[in-house]
């Protein structure tokens, strides 16, 4: 482990000392404290951003150990303030910084009221979505990553659509289910290996003994139940078919940074999750249920592919096409194969540019005609070729065309796929259809045709402040398409050691069949 | 030198489509234009060095790395090699020829610079899709090309039909990727790389060994040459995968001209014969290589006889000549089946341009019901047409001399006829057959358009006028090679596959034996399709200029086969119902059902009824305050820190 002095403190709290700053500075609701907070917030989450870049920077790619590392007693001895990053979890660091000064920049104008308050719990919801990223004890994972749940209700509820209760009341239920499972485990491991260390926990070894539970023999024993405490977490995250109604919801419900949020850092949780967690510290018992990650990850592919088809709502629409991208995160990470966990990580990464993009891009003419019904729109390229334009590059990339960076990480995990079970890749490559189909039919509806809607006669092209955060996501999805290496071979190291680490013990628990060939 | 002709057309479509508007409709016109000539003529050059010298050699430029994993390893690059020049001969000059056309074609279209843009992207991007040197970079291309054509056959955003034909478009191809794709995965898995060479070394090694597949142990070859074939049948515009092409004719006809006809659903068959090395490893996927193109090529042929629109006449045409194309590569010829691909670039591309010429004097018109006696009216444009026709239904004496279609086409049929296997002899007769009705549909094209009388409405006619010079330029050229590139170029690729021009750049694993047997079939097979040609001109003269009565006639006493024909033999309809309606109704039903009746409703919905039920207080919580709930997880965080800080001694 590389000592790292404060930096990864330093990138994680810099946006709560903002929200401190607004909280303690700015009095009042008039214009002038609006502006106050609004720039606060952005040089906040600025500053949080460059300082992201410079661990970015300083980052070894050589390395699979855990870097930048702080390790403090916290509640006594066995629980710290332990924090650090890897190949794995640095990028998601880079990611939920460079969004947050985005979304700070797309509410600017849209949110009228209590901005002062709206700005504190996007900074505060920064802090702790960069805490989940960094922390390497249990504990301080588990309070990262629950903490984070009030502030994003918060928006959902306060600054939400009409619905709003119902949305924030689902994601509530969803979530609690979830997490009380989580917590139940992570005390059980407390007990068992007496740490929450996470590095040493990824090297404990829970015992994989089928037990006996009220006359079932459970296989993998309590790896099994711990996966699957875990998995209930991080299933409803992701989110995966079944668990995933949540979403839609939420999304129509948020406001548009709120949704950029949700799409684009708090999905990742879960993936990181099941990297950080399952794999490593069960891997007999993810080995075991592979194929039920598998079956679910397909069945989420197709199914809301086909549901995204019917939609008639834009933002559910690309909530339900969400759904099916991270199909491919979780199929991906199931095969345990280098192409199949880096184009996890990368899809997961790709996924918070494009469909951050997509929602920003609903943002822009949701703030000019205030609704989000397809059936309301139609020629705006007549009026808007900026806007026209963005939006093709981000529906391309939505359906996977290759050079956007949408591509890569379909590609990668179809491709690990395919080694594994041939049968999981041919069903998800359904998607390539499916992909191209809803995509290409919203755009047509939205964008195309004639500009025939009299409340669209005005409609005005994208001004600079929609264009500053719009047009760098429209390079990054063409740059990382072309040129993804950056985002892939800094885990590269990292995600080796992993599969290493989980043949190993397959291997000791006599389950590894002949796989050797297929993890290159 | 390969890089530019790479590159010049993607700086010319940046130029055009980010600068157009600052630059103004004529100056990106007049740029992407110019650099299009240019890399037309250094492919000229290339194809000179590489091809026709007898000392070239192939060439390959690594540009960077793009996707590298694990043993995954795939870079852009650029190979060239004879079959990647004939295809850079073909893209850039057809492109640069359509490119000068359309100054004049779309000259009073508001939106022309994004037009010239279009085109300059779908040229770079076939021309990634031609020079690469592993299977991901053609699969860029292919989508490249895709998203092109989906530009460019919505290129009139508010005509509706444009758009669905746009989408249509897309979507059937992604049906062909989905094979594709399946296809390359396959390959990695089998050699463990995509990479050309890599792949073609090892390939020998795998023949007759099987794998499991969808459970089932199947043929490695087999298997990976029928997913990759998927991909060149949706491209191509193959039967099954065929219905997208002739909607495409909603775009503008320099369009179809350059995409939908000479280059782009081409890609199919230089894909099948760029895998030749793999293709003759099964001759499973070989046969159905040729089965597949003779039944387009005959399907195509009996569409074509009766629509009346002119370019989805020449649409069904295209389909049907790459069919053709198809059946020359399945039966191992693969020379022949590109060499026709490149005679097809210049006498269709013809056909095409004339006709927009045609469309273009008619005011839009493009029913040729509404047309005739066209010929004294606009009689350079007249003539080409006839040279686009003659060359396509392969005017020429055997032993003698003919158009480029007599060589290609005619050459074709031979060794389809050569092979002497049960397949081959049904793709002989169905070819035959079909180049009947070659014949006869493009003189009916011909006679409808040009001859008899007008019936166009007076005052279009009145305005029927001669093309500009800039339109009519392009056809004399490609006139020119629709005359003489049979002529000219047939020894060369009619050889053998490692001889002088071809260089291995095709692979035949028997010595090029069809190439050897078909240029000794017997008499009557070298005169078959000439005497079809005849005939079928002979039936549509009859038909009508002769008696012009008798086409109604026929359509009226076999009117159930004149309907199936003209419905295209209900493909769409059948399409709507098996694929399209299902799948919106299950999106429905999953949404509506699926997500609100089940899982909701046993999920979130009903556990939210059933608290309600239970306690009035509650609902305070349902109809209220997000507060309450943050409040609860406070609590929950706060009373586990608790617990720990109370537990502080491990108990372990």
């Amino acid at each position: 482990m590389i000592d790292g002095g404060i930096l990864l403190s330093a990138v994680t709290f810099l946006p709560l000392v903002g929200a401190f700053f607004i909280f303690a500075m700015v009095q009042g609701d008039d214009e002038a404290a609006q502006r106050n907070a609004r720039y606060v917030a952005l040089y906040t989450t600025i500053a949080t951003f460059a300082l992201s870049l410079f661990l970015w920077w300083n980052f070894d790619p050589s390395t699979a150990d855990f870097q930048f590392v702080e390790d403090y007693a916290w509640l006594g001895e066995n629980i710290r303030y332990k924090m650090g990053v890897d190949g794995i979890s640095v990028l998601f660091v880079v990611l939920t910084a460079f969004l947050m000064p985005i979304c700070i920049l797309a509410s600017w104008e849209s949110i009228g009221s209590r901005v002062k308050e709206y700005m504190i719990a996007f900074l505060v919801l920064e802090t702790l979505m960069i805490g989940v990223f960094c922390a390497l004890d249990l504990v301080l994972f588990y309070l990262f990553f629950e903490a984070g749940l009030i502030p994003m209700f918060l928006i959902i509820g306060v600054w939400g659509g009409k619905r709003r209760v119902y949305a924030s009341f689902k994601f509530f239920l969803y979530t609690l289910l979830g997490s009380v499972f989580m917590l139940l485990a992570i005390m059980a491991m407390y007990w068992h290996a007496g740490t929450t260390d996470i590095p040493t926990l990824m090297q404990a070894k829970f015992p994989f003994a089928p037990i006996d539970v009220f006359g079932f023999e459970i296989p993998g024993g309590m790896q099994t139940l711990l996966w699957f405490a875990f998995f209930a977490s991080f299933a409803v995250k992701m989110p995966m078919w079944p668990v995933h109604t949540w979403l839609p919801d939420a999304h129509v419900e948020a406001p548009t940074a709120g949704s950029v949020i949700l799409a684009g850092v708090l999905l990742k949780m879960g993936g990181y999750g099941f990297l950080r967690f399952s794999l490593p510290m069960f891997p007999v018992a993810s080995d075991l249920l592979a194929p039920l990650v598998f079956a679910m990850s397909v069945i989420a592919i197709i199914y809301t592919s086909l549901v995204a088809l019917a939609q008639e709502d834009i933002k559910k629409l690309i909530a339900y096409s969400s759904v099916a991208h991270m199909g491919f995160v979780t199929m991906g990470i199931f095969t345990v194969t280098v192409q199949g966990i880096q184009g996890g990580i990368f899809q997961m990464l790709s996924h918070g540019i494009i469909s951050s993009a997509l929602f920003l891009c609903v943002g822009v003419i949701y703030d000019r005609i205030h609704t989000r019904e397809i059936a309301a729109y139609g020629g705006l390229v007549e009026r808007m070729p900026v806007y026209a334009v963005c939006f093709m590059v981000f529906t391309m990339a939505n359906a996977g065309l290759p050079g956007t960076s949408g591509f890569v990480g379909e590609f990668l995990t179809l491709l690990a796929a395919f080694t594994v079970n041939t049968w999981v890749a041919a069903f998800a490559t359904i998607s390539v259809i499916l992909a191209a189909a809803y995509s290409l039919y919203l755009y047509r509806r939205i964008i195309f045709g004639k500009l025939e809607k009299s409340a669209l006669a005005n409609i005005v092209d994208m001004n600079r402040r929609e264009m500053s955060y719009i047009l760098p996501l429209v390079a990054l999805t063409i740059l990382f398409g072309f040129y993804p290496a950056p985002l892939i071979e800094i885990h590269d190291v990292s995600v080796q050691k992993l599969i290493t680490t989980y043949q190993q013990a397959l291997a000791e628990a006599g389950r590894l069949t002949d796989l050797a060939g297929l993890t290159q | 030198m390969y890089s530019a002709i790479l590159f010049l057309p993607l700086i010319g479509a940046i130029i055009a489509g980010l600068f157009g508007r600052m630059i103004g409709h004529k100056a990106a016109e007049y740029i992407t234009s110019a650099l299009l000539v240019l890399a037309a003529l250094l492919s000229w050059i290339v194809f000179y060095d590489i091809g026709l010298s007898a000392d070239g050699t192939k060439a390959k430029v690594e540009l960077f790395q793009w996707i590298t994993s694990g043993r995954l390893d795939v870079s852009w690059g650029i190979r060239v090699d004879t079959l990647t020049a004939v295809m850079l001969v073909v893209v850039n000059s057809v492109s640069a020829l359509v490119h000068i056309y359309s100054i004049g074609y779309m000259h009073d279209d508001p939106h022309r610079s994004r037009f010239f843009a279009y085109l300059s992207l779908f040229t770079f991007a076939m021309l990634m899709l031609v020079t690469s040197d592993n299977l991901l970079q053609m699969f860029f291309g292919w989508e490249g090309v895709g998203l092109a054509s989906y530009l460019l056959i919505g290129f009139w955003y508010q005509k509706p039909s444009a758009n669905a034909a746009a989408i249509k478009a897309f979507v059937v191809n992604r049906v062909g990727d989905f094979g594709f794709a399946l296809g390359i995965f396959g390959v990695f898995a089998v050699f463990g790389s995509i990479d050309l060479d890599t792949v073609f070394a090892a390939s020998a090694e795998q023949k007759g060994k099987t794998f499991e597949f969808l459970g089932y142990q199947l043929d490695i070859m087999t298997t990976l040459c029928l997913l990759l074939f998927m991909g060149a049948m949706g491209k191509s515009a193959q039967f099954l995968l065929h219905t997208w092409l002739p909607d495409a004719m909603e775009g503008p006809t320099p369009v179809s001209a350059l995409i939908h006809a000479a280059t782009m659903v081409t890609a199919g068959v230089f894909m099948v014969a760029r895998l030749s090395p793999l293709f003759e490893l099964s001759q499973v996927a070989r046969d159905v290589v040729t089965v597949v193109g003779a039944t387009t090529a005959f399907f195509a042929a009996t569409v074509g006889l009766v629509q009346n629109d002119i370019k989805r006449v020449i649409a069904y045409s295209t389909c049907s000549q790459l069919g053709y194309m198809f059946a020359a590569l399945g039966v191992g010829a693969y020379g022949v089946g590109i060499f026709h691909l490149f005679t097809h670039a210049f006498f269709k591309a013809l056909l095409f341009l004339g006709s927009g010429s045609v469309i273009h004097a008619m005011s839009n018109e493009q029913d040729m019901r509404n047309m005739g006696g066209l010929a004294s009216r606009i009689r350079i444009t007249w003539i080409m047409m006839l040279i686009g026709t003659v060359a396509l239904t392969g005017l020429g004496i055997p032993h003698l001399i003919g158009t480029a279609g007599f060589y290609s086409k005619d050459a074709i049929i031979e060794a389809t006829h050569a092979v002497h296997s049960g397949v081959g002899n049904y793709a002989f007769w169905l070819l035959v057959v079909a180049a009947f009705m070659t014949s006869f549909y493009s003189w009916r094209l011909m006679f409808m358009t040009f001859h008899g009388r007008s019936r166009a409405e007076p005052d279009v006619l009145k305005k029927v006028h001669e093309s500009p010079q800039v339109m009519l330029v392009p056809l004399y050229i490609l006139a020119a090679g629709a005359l003489f590139a049979g002529v000219i170029f047939s020894g060369y690729f009619l050889s053998d596959s490692d001889g002088t021009f071809w260089k291995g750049a095709v692979f035949s694993a028997n010595g090029d034996k069809v190439v050897h047997d078909m240029h000794h079939g017997p008499e009557w097979v070298l005169w078959a399709p000439t005497v079809m040609m005849a005939a079928g001109f002979g039936l549509s003269y009859l038909f009508y200029i002769a008696a012009p009565w008798l086409p109604g006639a026929f359509a009226k006493a076999f009117r159930p086969l004149y309907l199936f024909l003209l419905n295209k033999w209900y493909f769409d309809e059948l399409y709507d119902l098996i694929f399209v309606r299902p799948a919106m109704w299950l999106g429905r039903f999953f949404w509506k059902t699926g997500d609100g009746t089940i899982i909701d409703g046993m999920g979130p919905n009903g556990i939210a009824s059933r608290v309600m039920d239970a306690s009035g207080r509650i609902v305070k919580v349902q109809t209220g305050y997000v507060y309450h709930y943050a409040f609860a997880m406070l609590i929950g965080v706060a009373m586990l820190i608790t617990y720990f800080m109370f537990a502080g001694g491990a108990p372990s």
